[in-house]
């Protein structure tokens, strides 16, 4: 009698459906763990409980803001840019749209609901602006002049982002023909009173 | 009757021979030193594999003494860079190697896979060799990339910005990705701490295990030649390929030439050009990261900006970080792109001459144009067409182009 027969004698016949399930059922049972094994690693690199609480809202004292000026705050590490635009300045924004990528501001994701007009804002002369240029992050530079200029001859005034020549207008919204597709993002904000703003508070509502 | 001489190899033999009867490392050293048979012709291109594995070496010691010195927090990290450089012994030098081996590493790099395609190295049967090296190409740049942030100063700061808000490019999960791999609302001292984890732990380990399949692969099927012959098809009576010499010592000793001569330009540019006019290490970056300035322009390093021109030639952001990614990625297929029934350039028709030619101007010159803020948006789409052009086309002119009859034994 040779080895494997003897193995035969004792071993019940191979029942491959049984094998296929307790298989299958391992299998999905060792995934679920794996993954459950995996949630707390892949979770601990989301905003820690401390980066959240610093990025609370950010109260702003506008009441010394000249016509045609434009401050700067940071508000979760982001440049946010507040503008007192000129009447002048307001007048241009509908004739500019033919040149638009997204006059009408459609891409819902790029503002408030209360911000989804033609001068992109709350008050029509107070222009709230995530002054991060939508192409890579980086800050663009205000160049409020009507005039021609370098990277466009016929400038309405706006912003111009000097790392990929990206341009938007004074609302934000982003010229065609430029790397950056999106408007520039209006952050959530709400007026406490006519001279100070809160970034990062919708009107009436809680905190963003 | 004379004195039986004393036998000083002796104890060596004894400790050696207790190894070998514990372990199977001399068969590993016969298989992949002693009795591992290189084609005889390997010419000077054949010098940027071992050359790479040195700077690997040099990266691993450097890094492990910067990390003794070095602060991984977003206040401190600039003036723990600093203090490596003017207060620690030597740091300077240390600092330098690691710097410099770091853009040294690129360009042994570069010219190691452009001799994989000049002589068809990834041609069956060595296409696993060929993918497991675009893995390591692929980690490296992630390697680099991070490290490049951990100095933390205007380039490392903005860079990442820039980088990371490419995932930002993905529909739907976009914004959360980016926020998940930031850590934060904004590129911050998180980013920095679990870059630091993957530069200095994760992706070196990833890195060398790559590197020991890479070479377990080779091995496994043998080096490719400047000839493009299979020497194993013609042995000896004793089993060795007659076109093939044992790896130790005579490519050992050949190697260790090209790595003097290697070490000459490493150690020129550590000790007189080490910020090698701004292309190894930047301006900018000699001043701390300020969230709030943005430099006017935020190129990349050098062995980037290929893939920069790329990903600027679409005025689409999706797009374009699709079009960058498929510029690596395309890579993985040569192997299967081309249809050649010879390997080496040396056997094919002008056609590969020109196509591999075009190749690397293309190459170049994107990588020029990625550098400058001013390139001309024509020139960057021109050049990217012929970039993917050398890929898509292959699979056309490899299969038709008229090749030269390819010689039974390698020449020199």
């Amino acid at each position: 009698m040779s080895e494997t027969e003897s193995l035969d004698s004792i071993q019940p016949q191979t029942d491959l459906g049984r094998r296929r399930l307790l298989m299958a059922t391992t299998g999905v049972i060792g995934a679920a763990g794996v993954g459950a094994a995996a949630w707390p690693f892949l979770s601990s690199l989301q905003p820690s409980s401390k980066a959240r609480i610093v990025g609370a809202p950010v109260e702003v004292y506008i009441g010394n803001l000249e016509p045609g000026q434009l401050t700067r705050v940071q508000w979760r590490g982001q440049t946010i840019g507040i503008m007192r635009r000129t009447d002048r300045m307001l007048e241009e924004l509908p004739g500019l749209a033919e040149r638009l990528r997204d006059p009408e501001s459609s891409v819902a994701d790029q503002q408030p609901v209360y911000a989804r007009n033609v001068h992109r804002s709350i008050r029509p002369e107070i222009l709230v602006l995530n002054v991060h240029c939508t192409h890579l992050g980086c800050v663009p530079q205000v160049v409020p002049e009507i005039g021609p200029q370098p990277f466009d001859s016929d400038w309405k005034g706006g912003f111009f982002c000097p790392c990929h020549r990206s341009t938007f207008d004074l609302a934000g919204r982003v010229f065609r023909g430029v790397p950056a597709i999106r408007n520039l993002l209006v952050p959530p904000y709400s007026f406490i009173d006519d001279d100070n703003v809160m970034i990062g508070m919708d009107p009436e509502e809680g905190a963003a | 009757m004379a004195k039986p001489a004393i036998n000083f190899s002796r104890p060596f033999e004894v400790v050696n021979d207790w190894i070998n009867e514990r372990s199977s490392i001399a068969e590993f050293n016969r298989k992949h030193l002693t009795e591992y048979y290189a084609p005889k012709n390997f010419n000077l291109w054949y010098f940027f594999g071992s050359l790479s594995l040195l700077v690997l070496v040099n990266q691993i010691v450097t890094g492990i003494f910067l990390t003794m010195h070095y602060k991984p927090d977003a206040e401190l990290a600039f003036a723990s860079v600093e203090y490596i450089m003017r207060d620690v012994e030597w740091g300077w030098l240390i600092r330098y190697m690691h710097s410099t081996g770091a853009s040294l590493f690129f360009v042994v790099v570069y010219l190691h896979m452009f001799r994989a395609l000049m002589y068809g190295s990834y041609q069956k049967p060595r296409e696993l060799v060929w993918i497991l090296g675009v893995t390591i190409y692929l980690v490296l740049m992630a390697e680099s990339f991070m490290g490049y942030v951990l100095p933390w100063g205007q380039m490392s700061y903005w860079g990442a910005q820039v980088i990371i808000s490419l995932f930002g490019a993905v529909p739907y999960i976009g914004d959360g990705l980016v926020e998940w791999i930031r850590g934060d609302y904004f590129v911050a001292d998180a980013t920095l701490n679990r870059f630091f984890a993957l530069h200095v732990v994760a992706l070196p380990m990833v890195l060398l295990l790559l590197v020991v399949l890479h070479l377990a692969a080779l091995h496994e099927v043998g080096s490719n030649n400047p000839d493009g012959i299979e020497i194993k098809a013609n042995k000896d009576e004793n089993g060795r390929p007659r076109d093939g010499i044992p790896f130790h010592p005579y490519y050992t000793v050949k190697d260790i030439f090209g790595a003097s001569f290697f070490l000459l330009i490493a150690a020129f540019i550590i000790f007189f050009a080490p910020e090698f006019g701004g292309y190894f290490l930047k301006p900018d970056n000699f001043i701390p990261a300020d969230p709030l300035v943005t430099p006017d322009h935020i190129p990349p390093v050098w062995y980037f900006t290929p893939f920069y021109a790329i990903l600027q030639a679409v005025p689409d952001k999706l797009m374009g970080v699709l079009l960058m990614g498929a510029a690596v990625l395309i890579l993985y297929l040569v192997p299967w792109l081309d249809r050649s029934p010879v390997k080496s350039i040396r056997y094919r028709s002008w056609m590969s001459k020109l196509a591999l030619f075009i190749f690397a101007v293309a190459f170049i010159r994107l990588g020029m144009l990625g550098l400058s803020q001013e390139s001309s948006t024509f020139e960057l789409r021109f050049w990217t067409f012929l970039y993917f052009a050398f890929f898509i086309l292959m699979p056309i002119w490899t299969r038709f182009e008229k090749t030269k009859p390819v010689p039974e034994r390698v020449t020199h």
